[in-house]
């Protein structure tokens, strides 16, 4: 026989799946969001999302091509699904050139410079995004004026609101605001302001639920953060559903808290990490300087997340009866 | 339907020789009984070179407690007894028998053989039987029965647990067995009962079995002690302390044997053996073994005498294809690669599966993105990719802290990792060393 | 009271009790430790290879600081200046130790390698052991993975790009034995080493019979004794089909070396050619 015997060890089979697979899938998984995007701020939101992508792929094959000499990365869409993600955190109408610093801090600080996929800590896409805003607080927070809006129409004094989120304005003038007047099956299909990703909530729910179909993220993280989001909403006297809607809450819930990288191994870890995430962006929602708090509550527990790991272990099979047998055999 | 609790997997069961009846496979020419078949001690030469022998008859003794003995298939003479090579190559003790020709063998023995009924027989009497029978575990961890079946003082057995599960893909020999001969198993099963003073036995079967479940269900319609479990289908579901699990609900101590829980579990196989030994007088010289793969031509089982050449074994199958890449022992989630396809098949071989070339070759192994799958199919309730961590850095005794001794091997982990890392090869070397501190 | 002073009060108020705690602390659980031990750490290596017998580098200054000799003991990871100055801060004489260096007893480079099938799983030698014959027919051979090299805390082993087998620096190799443990076919093994004088091993650990290790390798040992013949000074052996140096009786004349007919024998002196190797 001329070809040689491949000798491994067991096992001698694999599933299908792969990491590109799991990542492309998310990709797929973003696009109604995209889609309700570009119909909520026209052709600008296109562009961001161009801008995003195309820094964080060129800085990554940069980056590993002349600094790190390692292989081609880009094929495994991770870049890509980081891309789209700072730019569904971005305002349609930030200048081109603060997306490519986003982008290119995403990517060279937030992933690469810890050594690429799968050694960041944080979110990479949630890294550039935070960095912009505390870089260009007031381009960050500039919002669209022509959009439209479930809140309020009928109040004389909405076009003063014109071009402000909906977070802003329970922020700042919550006496103003009528919750009863939010019609949410109006927010739920993108008419509210904010950033590029986070104003269709059916799209990203409809994005969660082929992901939980593709089984590429389990319900633990998303479900405990909406329900402890939701629960802290109430206690502090919110309006749960409006702060689930508003903002970039189902975002986060959906495709950033649950990054596979940055989030905790085990089920109970990650209903931990879920929870905390609501009950850290509800209070900086009420109590804290800015009107949103998911990129920071995501990214507080990024930082817990190797801790949550130590502390919430899969139990070993037949432990707790070892520990039972040894407690006989001393008697 | 139960099954067991945490972890496991569903690889595509591939079982594509499941409909294929039994073939028996003629005595080889030369017959090489490896002395190395169980675990435990090698077995100890009881013949030399000139001897003439007849099939049956015990050529080699237990070497140890826990070792068994050797009987060959075949009736012929005693050429050599040296080192030849097993299927990894390694250089292990056979004893080489040049079969005469035109013998019959069952008929030569026939009269000398001393049938018994499950009745007149003491429990004593089957684990001296099931000993010098030689009979191991046929699942493919060839423990010798004689020991397991011998109770520990202080231990009882409380449910006996008979493996049909047969969860690795590609393999049937187990799902044939229980379709053709169903009441050996039976009758084996009541005799393990016997054997250890045990009331209760299960016989747990895997779903997508339903001839092997119905056969199994006639032969113990009137058997009130024996009762028939139905399993979901997953992986590692035979592995012992998933199975007592699953069809039990009782959970075996970590580090401890299924003993501990009051259970025994023995393959189907095996307990056809113990019946064919203390019934029929027959000693362990032939096992089913399933020849399988996707290339390949004619696709089989075959019953094969102990001592036949693996290559053999192949040709019967329609020969390898072109595109082998990989031979395996066993089934393609545990078995071992093999590199010498002239050894011999041994008791514990219960598949050769051939795989072509483009599924033999691992996938380029990626970064570890923490997706956390190794983590919840780990049917142990390990960590994998930080043992494995640990194990690329060298850090044995946090390893050991994290219960690395615990892996059964089974292989989900670095089969569902979608970034192709050798996990459960980093895990050998962790226990590896772990056993050396 | 103006602020300033309040928080110099306060502020002075705690650093005076933590240093007072820390005086107190200090004194209560002062443990006296021979500075001499701290000296002669200073001069090891800090490896802690267990070369000498010893846990680690301090266990091995400790011993020195306490014994009542230095017979005995020896890091074989400093030279003899070393060792001297050791015994000079520990206030013993220094006993001539054994030097010895690893020399690995298998001649599988890339240039005589037959592989007969593919591994494909991890760079370890010892799993790659523990589950096949390994690449080649020869079951005794290096198998190539370099366990030995990441064992050596000298980085003295190093196995060259596109070659399968390691060499062995012996400007940096000081014999502390840690490949000697880590190679699971026990292919290294510690010479005697003298400068002045060539070593000389059978570079094969094979133990087959002739006709199988000749089909299994084509520069393995076959015990076929010409060597011994040749040997002046009684120092090879034959067991198992498989010539053996013993270093200590070895003087390096080399004599052995180029009437093997397998080109087995090995030296530090002269560097084989490949074609000497076929």
């Amino acid at each position: 026989m001329d070809n040689k015997l491949i000798v491994s060890l067991s096992p001698h089979i694999h599933t299908a799946d792969t990491t590109a697979r799991a990542m492309w899938h998310v990709v797929i998984a973003l696009i109604p969001a995209f889609i309700m995007a570009v119909v909520t701020f026209g052709l600008p939101a296109l562009w961001v999302t161009l801008i995003s992508l195309a820094t964080c792929l060129l800085t990554e094959w940069f980056i590993n091509r002349f600094m790190l000499h390692r292989p081609f990365t880009l094929s495994n869409g991770s870049a890509f699904i980081t891309g789209l993600l700072l730019a569904f955190n971005l305002p349609s109408i930030l200048p081109w050139w603060m997306v490519i610093i986003g982008g290119i801090v995403a990517i060279g600080i937030g992933k690469m410079s810890f050594g690429g996929l799968g050694c960041n800590i944080w979110n990479p896409a949630l890294v550039g995004r935070v960095f912009l805003l505390l870089s260009f607080p007031a381009a960050m927070t500039t919002w669209p004026v022509d959009v439209p809006t479930a809140f309020g129409a009928a109040d004389a004094s909405a076009d003063a609101w014109s071009g402000a989120t909906m977070l802003h304005q329970l922020k700042w003038a919550g006496h103003t605001v009528d919750v009863s007047e939010v019609n949410f099956l109006d927010m739920a299909v993108g008419h509210m302001n904010g950033s590029l990703g986070e104003v269709g909530g059916i799209a990203i729910l409809i994005g969660l639920a082929y992901l939980l179909m593709m089984r590429i993220v389990t319900w633990h993280i998303p479900v405990s953060m909406l329900a402890s989001a939701a629960l802290f909403s109430w206690i502090f006297g919110g309006n749960p559903l409006l702060d689930i809607f508003a903002g970039g809450m189902l975002l986060g819930a959906a495709f950033m808290a649950t990054d596979y990288v940055t989030s905790p191994m085990t089920p109970k870890g990650q209903l931990i990490y879920g929870a905390m995430i609501g009950l850290i962006t509800m209070i900086i929602r009420r109590f804290g300087a800015y009107p949103e708090g998911v990129s920071f509550a995501i990214l507080l527990m990024n930082s817990f997340t190797p801790l949550i790991n130590i502390y919430c272990r899969p139990a070993i099979f037949g432990a707790r009866e070892r520990k039972a047998m040894e407690r006989r055999v001393a008697q | 339907m139960k099954t067991f609790h945490k972890g496991g997997i569903h690889p595509n069961p591939d079982k594509i020789t499941a409909d294929i009846p039994t073939m028996p496979v003629a005595a080889p020419s030369v017959c090489r009984l490896m002395l190395s078949q169980a675990i435990g001690a090698p077995a100890k030469p009881l013949v030399k070179p000139g001897d003439s022998v007849t099939a049956g008859q015990m050529v080699a003794e237990a070497g140890g407690f826990v070792s068994a003995p050797v009987h060959t298939p075949v009736s012929g003479t005693v050429k050599k007894i040296e080192a030849i090579r097993n299927p990894q190559g390694m250089w292990q003790d056979a004893i080489i028998i040049e079969t005469a020709t035109g013998e019959q063998p069952e008929a030569q023995s026939e009269e000398k053989r001393q049938h018994r009924t499950i009745e007149e027989v003491t429990p004593k009497e089957i684990i001296d039987i099931v000993g010098r029978a030689g009979i191991v575990g046929l699942g493919g961890a060839t423990f010798p029965t004689r020991v397991k079946l011998s109770v520990p003082a202080g231990k009882k057995a409380e449910v006996i647990v008979i493996n049909g599960a047969e969860c690795e893909p590609y393999l049937t020999c187990d799902d044939r067995l229980m379709q053709e001969n169903p009441d050996a198993i039976v009758n084996g099963t009541l005799l393990i009962m016997k054997a250890t003073d045990c009331p209760r036995a299960i016989i747990g079967i895997e779903e997508n079995k339903p001839l092997a479940i119905e056969a199994m269900r006639h032969a113990v319609r009137d058997i009130p002690s024996i009762t028939v479990e139905v399993l979901v289908k997953k992986y590692p579901q035979g592995s012992e302390k998933q199975l007592i699990e699953a069809t039990t609900g009782r959970v075996v101590p970590a580090g401890g044997l299924p003993i501990d829980a009051g259970a025994i579990v023995d393959n189907v196989a095996t307990a056809a053996a113990i019946s064919d030994a203390v019934l029929l007088d027959l000693p362990l010289t032939s096992r089913i073994v399933t020849v399988t793969g996707p290339t390949l031509k004619k696709p089989g089982n075959f019953l094969v005498p102990l001592g036949t050449p693996i290559s053999a074994l192949i040709e019967l199958a329609g020969g390898l294809p072109e595109d082998t890449g990989k031979v395996i022992g066993g089934g393609p989630m545990m078995g071992r690669a093999m590199c010498d396809l002239e050894a011999p098949t041994t008791k514990g071989l219960s598949g050769v599966l051939i795989l072509p070339h483009d599924m033999s070759i691992r996938a380029q192994a990626g970064p570890c993105i923490r997706c956390a799958r190794c983590v919840s199919v780990c049917p142990m309730g390990l960590e994998p990719y930080l043992l494995m961590t640990l194990g690329e850095l060298g850090r044995w005794e946090e390893a050991k802290a994290r219960g690395a001794a615990n892996c059964l091997e089974c292989g989900c982990c670095s089969y569902t990792c979608p970034a192709s890392r050798p996990l459960l090869d980093y895990i050998r070397l962790d226990k590896m060393e772990i056993r050396k501190l | 009271m103006p602020p300033i002073l309040t928080s110099l009060i306060v502020l002075g108020v705690i650093g005076l009790i933590a240093g007072v705690l820390l005086y107190v602390a200090a004194k209560k659980f002062h443990v006296y430790e021979d500075p001499r031990i701290g000296e002669v750490e200073e001069l090891l290596p800090g490896a802690n290879c267990g070369g000498c017998g010893l846990t680690g580098c301090h266990a091995f200054a400790v011993q020195a600081a306490t014994a009542d000799t230095l017979e005995g003991l020896s890091c074989t990871g400093v030279d003899e200046a070393g060792m001297n100055r050791i015994a000079e801060i520990v206030g013993l004489k220094a006993a001539p130790a054994r030097k010895r260096k690893a020399i690995i007893k298998c001649s599988l480079s890339c240039e005589v390698r037959d592989p007969r099938n593919v591994y494909d799983g991890i760079r370890s030698c010892a799993v790659e052991a523990s589950l096949y014959q390994g690449e080649s027919d020869c079951v005794y051979g290096c198998l190539g993975c370099g366990d030995c090299v990441r064992a050596c805390p000298f980085d003295a082993m190093s196995i060259k790009p596109g070659d399968s087998l390691p060499t062995v620096d012996l400007s940096k190799c000081v014999g502390c034995g840690k490949c000697v443990a880590a190679c699971p076919r026990h292919l290294v093994e510690l010479y005697d080493y003298d400068p002045a004088r060539p070593m000389v091993w059978v570079a094969c650990s094979n133990r087959d019979r002739g006709p199988v290790a000749m089909k299994e390798c084509t520069v393995a040992c076959i015990g076929c004794g010409i060597c011994k013949k040749k040997c002046t000074h009684d120092a090879i052996t034959i067991t198992s089909f498989l010539a053996h140096i013993d270093s200590s009786k070895c003087v390096g004349c080399g004599e052995c070396i180029d009437p093997c007919p397998r080109h087995s024998i090995a030296t530090n002196q002269r560097k084989r050619t490949p074609a000497e190797s076929n």
